[in-house]
């Protein structure tokens, strides 16, 4: 019974000496937690109820630098967005993807996250179009067709998550040049690829197929879960595309939440072309039609296509039959944000606001949260450069993340008119 | 709000965050009275309070110049009119109005406009996201959110692009937009806001009962709202209007770069095309005042005035004055 006395902490440990021998004296339930170290992510408050550690400032200071990073990329290539995307997601499935570094295990991580990638995309690019690519076995298959439904990509990769055999950039990417060489030149071709396996089994030269995707204006971009491959960066070099390996989990939905906001267009499809689109009406509330999408007779809801007149039951969509591209004014709406993003905040620092030129207000102007820490003393805060309103850090994000209105610019038709017509 | 953890909050608390139209050149043209208005409003935002001990209200006030938060039912700063003769509610609120509306005046330019302009509703609603937003922060403990328009001004087409980030924002968190229009004509603005972010939508037919609308149809909270027979919204025309006649269109043509719309087929987009041909004269460091004039007057030319092509221009000129 020495070892009790070495470790008081541990006050029952009668019953499982035979077990401290092995693996450091953990249960096995402890041992699934002592990489997580989850505990270390909590703090107490005041009251006494467990919350996570304040980590406002380092998200903020995170936030600030994508901020900026998009910021000098929009000054180089104004306005010029590629609204409408074609994106393939190759998703490897090869051996390496069981690996449980990620837990639990890097397919699952995967899965997850381009579920909500896929829901984000849609969110943000109401009138683009995705498709998945799995790769095992040394071969590519073609999981879904490019579409615009978010539900059925989704339930077409929980059905299919089982891994075997090696991976192969190379089939992956000729099966993608093959189906994206199809689509309408206005498109912007995409591959997103998350690759977990260190080799790829080709079976020529991949340096070939790199060519042809960059000949197609295919921008390729990878998100790798091992560690850097030459390949991988050789190609996203070539074709336009980021590279980028995650360290965790929160790290890779970070990244692959990045491809979501549409990309600085290419400069050869800045030329703009004219896309026949159709602005369905809805359907009359007692009327029975049967929709195309799912076969069956239904009462009222739905819209129907101008051209051919037939009924479908979402936007936006392709009509089955003719092939229009059907949509609603919210749609076009909801991808106006990104053409006039609004201007970053501009930081002012706690020291600068006993500056009597300043006319620092005690609160934020978004929010009404005082801008006072404990103690009366400014915190860090940001202006809009426009209206010169101060906003606390949350809103700031909240604006730019979601948003994409400035709240004072917004509130003051004076300092609009002036902008407008100086 | 030290104590606010220790609170129980169920799911009928509710955080009502009120926009309150005070447009004076709307008003003055309007049949009824902004006080006989206000009077009502009051007594149904007292309601509110009184069906909860917890329920919170926050009234913004949306001029035609500015926005202004005017009454928070939870700041520690509210205190009963000295006499005591009127409540905190009404003497707080009633005391920033006149600030406010006084405040509001002075923005007015001199010369009187030749329409009447509408409120900025734009604005309100991205107060009001940034206030909930706050609450969201509080922890997971926190009341129901949602946001009621009462307005009566007409739409201002300028502010369409702000108005539609704010209602997407507020889908995104799913906060429901109530609007209670007492104007004239529905407000298209309003019955998007309601419909795209499941509120509802209702336009009083008489004023003189405005209080009785408003306690039926909106102080129920939204867990109660699924057992109640509210009024549904009527399909909204979501059909686009073109950039080139104003028309009410069913199928067009949409550039793939800006996202214009226009009724018949061109080879190019104009509006881009006349960015990119900006882009290319004006080097960014050396535009001149001048040129700028001259340039958005080309653009004010080049784009007729439909609603969606109105928002656009003025983004347009603002975003090259921007650069």
């Amino acid at each position: 019974m020495n070892n009790i006395a070495g470790r008081p902490l541990n006050g029952d440990v009668e019953d499982d000496d035979e077990d401290e021998a092995n693996d450091d004296g953990l249960e096995a339930w402890e041992r699934a937690y002592t990489e997580d170290r989850s505990w270390e992510s909590l703090q107490e408050d005041e009251s006494g109820l467990l919350r996570p550690i304040d980590t406002t400032a380092v998200h903020h200071a995170q936030y600030r630098r994508r901020l900026r990073a998009l910021a000098s990329n929009a000054a180089t290539a104004r306005i010029q967005k590629g609204l409408i995307r074609y994106l393939y997601i190759v998703v490897d499935l090869s051996k390496a993807a069981s690996e449980r570094d990620f837990r639990p295990s890097r397919m699952a991580v995967i899965a997850k996250q381009v579920e909500s990638f896929i829901r984000e995309f849609f969110d943000q690019n109401p009138l683009s179009h995705v498709g998945l690519v799995t790769t095992k076995d040394g071969v590519a298959n073609c999981l879904t067709d490019l579409g615009g439904s978010p539900e059925s990509h989704i339930k077409a990769l929980m059905g299919k998550l089982e891994c075997s055999g090696d991976a192969s950039l190379q089939n992956a990417l000729e099966l993608v040049h093959s189906n994206l060489n199809q689509i309408p030149s206005y498109g912007h071709r995409e591959v997103l690829i998350l690759y977990s396996a260190l080799s790829t089994c080709d079976p020529g030269d991949i340096m070939e197929t790199i060519q042809k995707c960059k000949k197609s204006k295919i921008r390729c971009s990878v998100i790798g879960l091992a560690a850097e491959m030459f390949i991988c960066k050789h190609l996203c070099q070539e074709t336009g595309g980021t590279y980028s390996v995650a360290l965790d989990e929160s790290h890779f939905k970070e990244l692959i939440l990045e491809h979501s906001p549409p990309p600085p267009a290419i400069a050869e499809y800045a030329t703009a072309n004219l896309i026949k689109m159709g602005f369905p009406q809805r359907a009359a509330e007692g009327s029975v039609a049967i929709c195309t999408c799912h076969e069956e007779a239904k009462t009222g809801g739905g819209y129907t296509c101008p051209r051919c007149k037939v009924r479908v039951c979402e936007l936006p969509t392709e009509c089955r039959i003719c092939g229009l591209t059907l949509i609603s004014s919210p749609h076009l709406a909801r991808s106006y944000h990104h053409l006039f993003p609004i201007v970053p905040f501009a930081e002012i620092s706690p020291s600068s606001q006993n500056d009597p030129s300043h006319n620092f207000t005690n609160t934020c102007f978004g929010c009404q949260q005082s801008l006072l820490s404990q103690g009366n003393k400014p915190e860090l805060s940001v202006s809009c450069p426009k209206c010169k309103q101060q906003f606390c850090l949350d809103c700031d994000i909240y604006i730019h993340e979601s948003l994409h209105n400035c709240p004072g610019c917004e509130s003051f038709r004076h300092s609009k008119s002036v902008t407008s017509s100086q | 709000m030290a104590s606010a953890p220790s609170k129980h909050y169920t799911d009928d608390i509710s955080l009502l965050v009120v926009t309150l139209d005070t447009n004076p050149f709307f008003w003055s043209t309007f049949s009824f009275h902004f006080s006989d208005f206000l009077s009502q409003v009051l007594a149904f935002l007292n309601s509110i309070l009184l069906l909860g001990q917890l329920n919170q209200v926050v009234v913004i006030a949306t001029g035609c110049n500015s926005c202004s938060y005017i009454y928070d039912s939870s700041s520690n700063r509210n205190h009963a009119s000295t006499n005591g003769t009127m409540p905190a509610l009404y003497s707080n609120l009633l005391h920033n109005l006149d600030e406010f509306a006084a405040k509001d005046h002075q923005f007015t330019t001199d010369h009187k406009p030749p329409t009447v302009p509408s409120s900025l509703l734009s604005g309100a609603l991205s107060m009001a996201l940034c206030y909930i937003q706050r609450a969201f922060r509080a922890g997971p403990m926190h009341p129901q959110p949602r946001i009621l328009c009462l307005h009566g001004s007409t739409d201002g087409p300028e502010q369409y692009v702000a108005i539609m980030n704010a209602i997407f924002s507020a889908q995104h968190s799913s906060v429901p937009v109530d609007s209670c229009y007492i104007g004239s004509n529905n407000s298209a603005f309003l019955q998007q806001a309601s419909y795209i972010t499941g509120g509802i939508y209702y336009r009083p037919p008489q004023l003189e009962g405005l209080f009785q609308y408003l306690s039926t149809v909106f102080a129920t909270d939204l867990h109660s709202r699924e057992y109640l027979r509210l009024p549904k919204s009527l399909g909204v025309d979501f059909r686009a209007s073109c950039f080139c006649h104003k028309q009410t269109i069913d199928m067009g043509y949409v550039c793939s770069v800006c996202l214009s719309i226009f009724c018949e087929h061109h080879d190019k987009c104009s509006t881009s095309l006349y960015l990119a041909r900006l882009n290319l004269m004006l080097p960014q460091q050396t535009v001149g005042k001048e040129r700028l004039l001259n340039v958005s007057g080309f653009i004010t030319l080049i784009l007729s005035c439909s609603q969606e092509s109105l928002s656009v221009k003025s983004l347009l000129i603002s975003s090259i004055y921007v650069s």
